[in-house]
């Protein structure tokens, strides 16, 4: 690893202010970044610890939602008697995720962050990563491309968000508080990550020296149905081919209003909300979920090593919506 | 000791040259960063240090303060070998910086048992025959102190059926993907359940 200068911020203030310097970044559980800088693809000069700035309380807000501090971390997160109660796809997400040494150690803002597994970013030896070098290509297009996008990529990037949790914070319309120079700002988990378009190299809307200070959760609508289905490579310590978060507020029989959405598919959680709407209203029956998710997935575009995620993915929809319903 | 600090440093980290000027618009040419001293807790000692920030917990316990019971694997957060305890959880020791654990409490290998007695957990490997050729034995038997802790805290995993409910199912499937963090290329998994259910049921009892 490259010599990193080092500073400890003492609260959020200090840590924006510090944050400022040439080449910085702030460290939170370090799990994603430190893993970057050992293969060069992170290359700060200075680190600035975020780990002494409070912010890791989990606190009910008034109007009933939850407030998850940003240096939350995810093992904390998960067995919060509030969100496991409350929230369980949130908390079956974040144990889906790494390995509980990992989650021990990250924390809920930094799994916001959390950058792509697409073996041409997250190595240096290959030329080609608009992410990583913009303009020097995309190594994974005509490359080896069985983990990466069938929606919404471009002809700049195809990889993926590879988070578990930010497939339920999208699924459960999260709000992410963030402060910076310019002061604080809310924005809806659905605005928060990016598209790569032709700026791959930029993941999310967040700007320059803003600090993420805690993930919102609106007041507990799918406590009872819901279910995150994860399909990988083994069974468990392992990122998504495909996920999927499936939240439902049923009225006996009938849905009141479905949540869906996908993951290990975009460089965002996918959510289509017409696919939703299909279902509201309506009995939980196999023929419509599969509708939506048809729907969910129109306009996926596979590659040359992916093409399987699409009927995947569309079966991952299909059972997710069927054991959030059969949940009691 | 100060030497043998910085010659450890060497040994395990491309040091930039003190006297390389970064070139104009060469933002990523690091500059020579110094030693600063830090303090550590590990296994109920406290050691001063001379360390470079980016000195990760496992390159400081092993190549400065000797402490080689934990194994650097992979490097990269991906095998479990290095796992440590800090401050009573398990944390993989090659993706944190040592500089960010000042006045925490660490616990390695080295300080698992009590004294001359084994702790239960490493009773059990014994008994079980929970491994093979031992490399990740270390990271194993720290992951399952924490791993038995975290059970009978009533924690949830993956595979609990229902999150809502507290849980404090010791089956193997909630054992294995409790210790999915901790690889064995020797293939001692199943032995390494049957150590754990063993050490257990002996601390529930």
């Amino acid at each position: 690893m490259r010599a990193i200068d080092f500073d400890q911020a003492s609260d959020p203030a200090s840590a924006i202010r510090l944050v400022q310097q040439a080449n910085t970044k702030f460290i939170g559980g370090g799990t994603n970044l430190l893993d970057l800088m050992k293969g060069d693809v992170e290359q700060p000069l200075r680190l600035v610890d975020i780990n002494h700035i409070g912010l890791d309380q989990i606190v009910e807000l008034p109007n009933g939602g939850l407030r998850i501090g940003a240096l939350a971390r995810n093992s904390d997160t998960a067995n919060h008697a509030l969100v496991r109660s409350r929230y369980p796809l949130l908390t079956q997400a974040l144990l889906s995720g790494a390995s509980p040494q990992l989650r021990n150690m990250a924390t809920i803002g930094g799994n916001l962050l959390q950058r792509t597994r697409c073996p041409y970013f997250m190595d240096t030896a290959f030329a080609m990563c608009n992410k990583r070098a913009p303009g020097s290509g995309c190594g994974a297009r005509e490359g080896y491309n069985r983990m990466h996008a069938i929606l919404g990529a471009s002809s700049a990037c195809i990889a993926v968000n590879p988070s578990d949790m930010n497939v339920a914070l999208a699924a459960l319309d999260a709000v992410i508080q963030v402060s910076g120079p310019k002061g604080e700002r809310s924005i809806p988990i659905a605005e928060f990550h990016r598209l790569p378009g032709t700026m791959p190299q930029v993941d999310t809307v967040l700007h320059p020296a803003e600090l993420i200070t805690a993930v919102d959760l609106p007041p507990p609508a799918f406590t009872r149905h819901t279910h995150y289905l994860k399909v990988r490579e083994r069974n468990s310590y392992a990122f998504a081919l495909v996920s999927a978060a499936a939240a439902l507020d049923m009225d006996g029989a009938n849905v009141r209003q479905a949540r869906i959405a996908l993951g290990g598919v975009a460089h965002k959680p996918w959510r289509v909300p017409a696919a939703e709407a299909l279902l509201a209203g309506q009995p939980l029956d196999e023929a419509r979920c599969l509708q939506a998710a048809r729907m969910l997935l129109d306009g996926a575009q596979a590659f040359k090593d992916n093409a399987f995620k699409i009927k995947l993915a569309e079966r991952a929809v299909v059972r997710a919506l069927r054991e959030a319903g059969e949940n009691a | 000791m100060q030497s043998a600090l910085l010659v450890a440093g060497a040994t395990q980290l491309p040091l930039a040259p003190a006297n390389a000027a970064p070139a104009p618009g060469a933002s990523t040419t690091a500059p020579f960063v110094p030693p600063r001293p830090l303090t550590l807790n590990v296994n109920g000692a406290e050691h001063q240090l001379s360390l470079e920030p980016r000195v990760t917990l496992l390159d400081a316990l092993r190549e400065v303060l000797q402490l080689t019971g934990t194994k650097k694997g992979c490097d990269r957060g991906q095998c479990g070998a290095c796992t440590v305890l800090v401050d009573g959880r398990r944390v993989n020791s090659c993706l944190t910086l040592a500089i960010m654990h000042q006045g925490a409490k660490i616990t390695t290998i080295e300080g698992i048992a009590r004294g001359q007695d084994l702790a239960p957990i490493q009773a059990a490997f014994i008994e079980h025959d929970a491994f093979q050729c031992g490399y990740c034995t270390p990271g194993q038997i720290c992951s399952a102190v924490a791993c038995i802790a975290e059970m009978k805290a009533g924690t949830a995993s993956a595979v609990t059926p229902d999150v809502r409910q507290q849980t404090f199912a010791f089956t193997d499937p909630e054992i294995r993907e409790r210790m999915s963090g901790n690889l064995c290329r020797c293939g001692a998994y199943n032995n390494i359940v049957i150590a754990i259910q063993a050490a257990s049921a002996q601390t529930r009892a």
